[in-house]
C-alpha cells in the first residue's frame, strides 16, 4: 500500500476531490498548512512597519491507496491541481505498512 | 389724597412689585433639568462603552494573539480599579474646593462621596444630579489610564500595571482634571479644553511615551513579526470609540442643548477628515490604503477635535481633522521609527501628538459665535496648558514607575514575555 501526500494550492481542492472521486478513491484527509518552495511570499505594512511574510497558505491532502492505483492517482492529482504558475505544489508517495479500520477492526487492503 | 391712602397705595405698589420679582429670583437658582439629566446619563454610558469594549477591542486586535487577553484585561481591570478610586478620593480631589490651595487641588470633603446625596448638585453642573456628574467624569478618569496601556502593550506585568494605574489616577489624573475643569489654575488662566484634549489625551499620550521609554522595547522588536493578529476586532473597537465619542464631546456640554449639537457636528467632521487624510497620506507613501490606517486616522481626528469640539465651528473642525490625520500618520508611521522607541500601539503618536495639535488649534479656531467662552482664545494660553500638563505627567509618571519598579518590577521575565502574557500572566489562551 502507499500513502500519497500532496501539497496543493487551496483553490484547487474541489478539482482534486472530483478527479479522485472518478478514480474511486474512498476518502482523504485535508490539512491547512503553510509553506514555500520557489514561490516568494509577500510583505505587509502596519503603521509604517513592514513585515516580510515568507510562508504561503497551502493544503495538504493525504490518501491511502493500493500499490496498483498509486500512479494513476498521482497523475490525476497533478492534472487537477495544476495552474501552470509557480506555487502549484508537490506530490510525495510513501510506503504504507499497515491500515486498520477503527469501526470494524478490518486490516490491509479491505481497510482502505 | 390723605397720608393713609398714599401709604396704602405705596404699600400695594411695593407688594405687587415684590410678587413680580420673587418668581424671577426663584428661576435664577439652577434646578435639575430632566432633558440635561437624560442626556448626561446617556453620555456616561456611551463614554464607558468607549473603554469597555471599545478601547479593549481596538488595542486587543492590534497585538499578537498570545497577548490579546492580557491586553483586553488591562482595559477591563482599569475600569474596575479606577471606578473605586474615583468613588473614594478621585472625584473629591478633582471637583471640590480645596480651600487655600484650590488652584492646585481639591480637597477630601467629598471622599467616598460624603455629602453627595441623591438630590445634591455640583455647582459646576447645576442642572444635573451630582451622582450623574461624578459618574460622567468617572468615565473620563477611566479611559485616560486605559489609553496609556497602548504604549506598553505586550510587555508589562499585570501587578505592576494595577499599582501604577491606581497611583497615577490619584497623583496625575485628578490634579490635572482639577487644574483644567475643577476650578484650578489652568482653567483660571483661560486654557480652553472642552472635553479633555489636555486632561485625557496629552496626559495619557505623554505618560505612555514615558512608560515606553522606561520599560524599553519588546523582546525581538525590529526583527520579529509583531503584526496585528485580528484587525476585525480593531475596527469594531474603533467604531465603538467613534460612536461613544459623541458622549465624550457632545456630553461635555453637560447639558442637552445647542452646544452639544455643535460639538457633535464638529466631532463627526473632524473625524472623517482625519481618517481620509491619514488614508490618502499613507496611500501616497506606501502605495496601499490600509484598514489600520483609516481607523487610526479616525481616532487621531477624534482626539484632536476633543478640546475644540465645543469652541470651534465645523470649518475649523475640518481643518483640525486634516492636520491631525496627516501629522499623526507621520508621527506614528515614520517619526517613531526615526527615534527608535517602542510605543507599541502609538499612544503617544496618536493621543499625545493629536492632543497637542487639537489643544493648540483650539486657540486658533475658537469661534465666539459657537461658544462665548471661546472669545479670548489664544494659542499662547493653550501652549501654556500643554507645557504644564506635559511636564507634570512626564515627571510624575516617571516617579511612579520607579516606585512600582522597586515594589514589584515592571516587566515579566524574558521567557514569560516570549511565551505570551495570556498564558503566563492570566493562565488563559484563545487557542483551540
Amino acid at each position: 500500500m502507499k500513502l500519497v501526500i500532496a501539497i496543493i494550492k487551496p483553490s484547487r481542492l474541489e478539482e482534486v476531490r472530483q478527479a479522485l472521486n472518478s478514480l474511486d478513491v474512498h476518502g482523504m484527509t485535508v490539512t491547512e498548512v503553510k509553506g514555500y518552495g520557489r514561490q516568494k511570499g509577500h510583505s505587509e505594512i502596519y503603521r509604517g512597519t513592514e513585515y516580510a511574510v515568507h510562508f504561503l497558505p497551502k493544503l495538504k491532502i493525504e490518501i491511502a491507496v493500493e500499490d496498483a492505483q498509486s500512479d494513476a492517482i498521482v497523475s490525476a492529482i497533478r492534472e487537477s491541481a495544476q495552474t501552470g504558475r509557480i506555487g502549484d505544489g508537490k506530490i510525495f508517495v510513501l510506503d504504507l505498512l499497515a491500515v486498520t479500520r477503527i469501526r470494524t477492526g478490518e486490516t490491509g487492503a479491505s481497510a482502505l | 389724597m390723605n397720608l393713609n391712602k398714599s401709604l396704602t397705595l405705596l404699600g400695594t405698589a411695593i407688594g405687587a412689585l415684590a410678587l413680580m420679582v420673587l418668581p424671577a429670583l426663584a428661576q435664577d437658582a439652577p434646578k435639575i433639568d430632566s432633558g440635561d439629566t437624560a442626556w448626561m446619563l446617556t453620555s456616561t454610558a456611551l463614554v464607558l462603552m468607549m473603554t469597555i469594549p471599545g478601547l479593549a477591542l481596538f488595542y486587543g486586535g492590534m497585538v499578537r494573539k498570545k497577548n490579546v487577553l492580557a491586553t483586553i484585561m488591562q482595559s477591563f481591570a482599569i475600569t474596575c480599579l479606577v471606578t473605586i478610586i474615583w468613588f473614594a478620593v478621585g472625584y473629591s480631589l478633582a471637583f471640590t474646593d480645596g480651600g487655600s490651595t484650590n488652584a492646585w487641588l481639591g480637597g477630601f470633603s467629598k471622599a467616598f462621596h460624603n455629602g453627595v446625596g441623591v438630590n445634591t448638585v455640583n455647582s459646576l453642573a447645576g442642572t444635573i444630579p451630582e451622582y450623574v456628574f461624578s459618574m460622567f467624569q468617572m468615565t473620563f478618569a477611566i479611559i485616560t489610564p486605559a489609553l496609556i496601556a497602548g504604549a506598553f502593550a505586550e510587555r508589562m506585568k499585570f501587578s505592576a500595571m494595577l499599582i501604577f494605574m491606581g497611583l497615577w489616577s490619584i497623583i496625575v489624573y485628578s490634579p490635572i482634571a482639577h487644574w483644567v475643569w475643577g476650578g484650578g489654575f489652568l482653567g483660571g488662566l483661560g486654557v480652553l479644553d472642552f472635553a479633555g484634549g489636555t486632561v485625557v489625551h496629552i496626559n495619557a499620550g505623554v505618560a505612555g511615551l514615558v512608560c515606553a521609554l522606561v520599560l524599553g522595547k519588546r523582546k525581538g522588536f525590529g526583527t520579529t513579526n509583531m503584526a496585528p493578529h485580528n484587525l476585525i476586532l480593531s475596527v469594531i473597537g474603533a467604531s465603538l470609540l467613534w460612536v461613544g465619542w459623541f458622549g465624550f464631546n457632545a456630553g461635555s456640554a453637560v447639558a442637552s442643548n445647542a452646544l452639544a449639537g455643535a460639538a457633535m457636528m464638529n466631532t463627526q467632521v473632524a473625524t472623517a477628515a482625519a481618517a481620509l487624510a491619514w488614508m490618502f497620506a499613507e496611500w501616497m507613501i506606501v502605495k496601499k490604503p490600509s484598514v489600520l490606517g483609516i481607523i487610526s486616522g479616525a481616532v487621531a481626528g477624534l482626539v484632536a477635535v476633543t478640546p475644540a469640539s465645543g469652541f470651534v465651528n465645523p470649518v475649523g473642525a475640518l481643518v483640525i481633522g486634516i492636520v491631525a490625520g496627516v501629522l499623526c500618520y507621520i508621527s506614528a508611521a515614520h517619526l517613531k521609527k526615526m527615534f527608535g522607541y517602542d510605543d507599541s500601539l502609538d499612544a503617544f503618536g496618536v493621543h499625545g501628538v493629536g492632543g497637542i495639535i487639537g489643544a493648540l488649534l483650539t486657540g486658533v479656531f475658537a469661534d465666539p459665535a459657537i461658544n462665548a467662552l471661546g472669545a479670548n482664545h489664544s494659542i499662547i494660553t493653550q501652549a501654556e496648558g500643554v507645557i504644564v500638563t506635559v511636564v507634570w505627567t512626564a515627571v510624575a509618571s516617571f516617579v511612579i514607575l520607579m516606585v512600582v519598579k522597586v515594589l514589584v518590577g515592571l516587566r515579566p521575565s524574558e521567557q514569560d514575555e516570549e511565551e505570551g502574557l495570556d498564558i503566563t500572566q492570566h493562565g488563559e489562551s484563545v487557542n483551540e
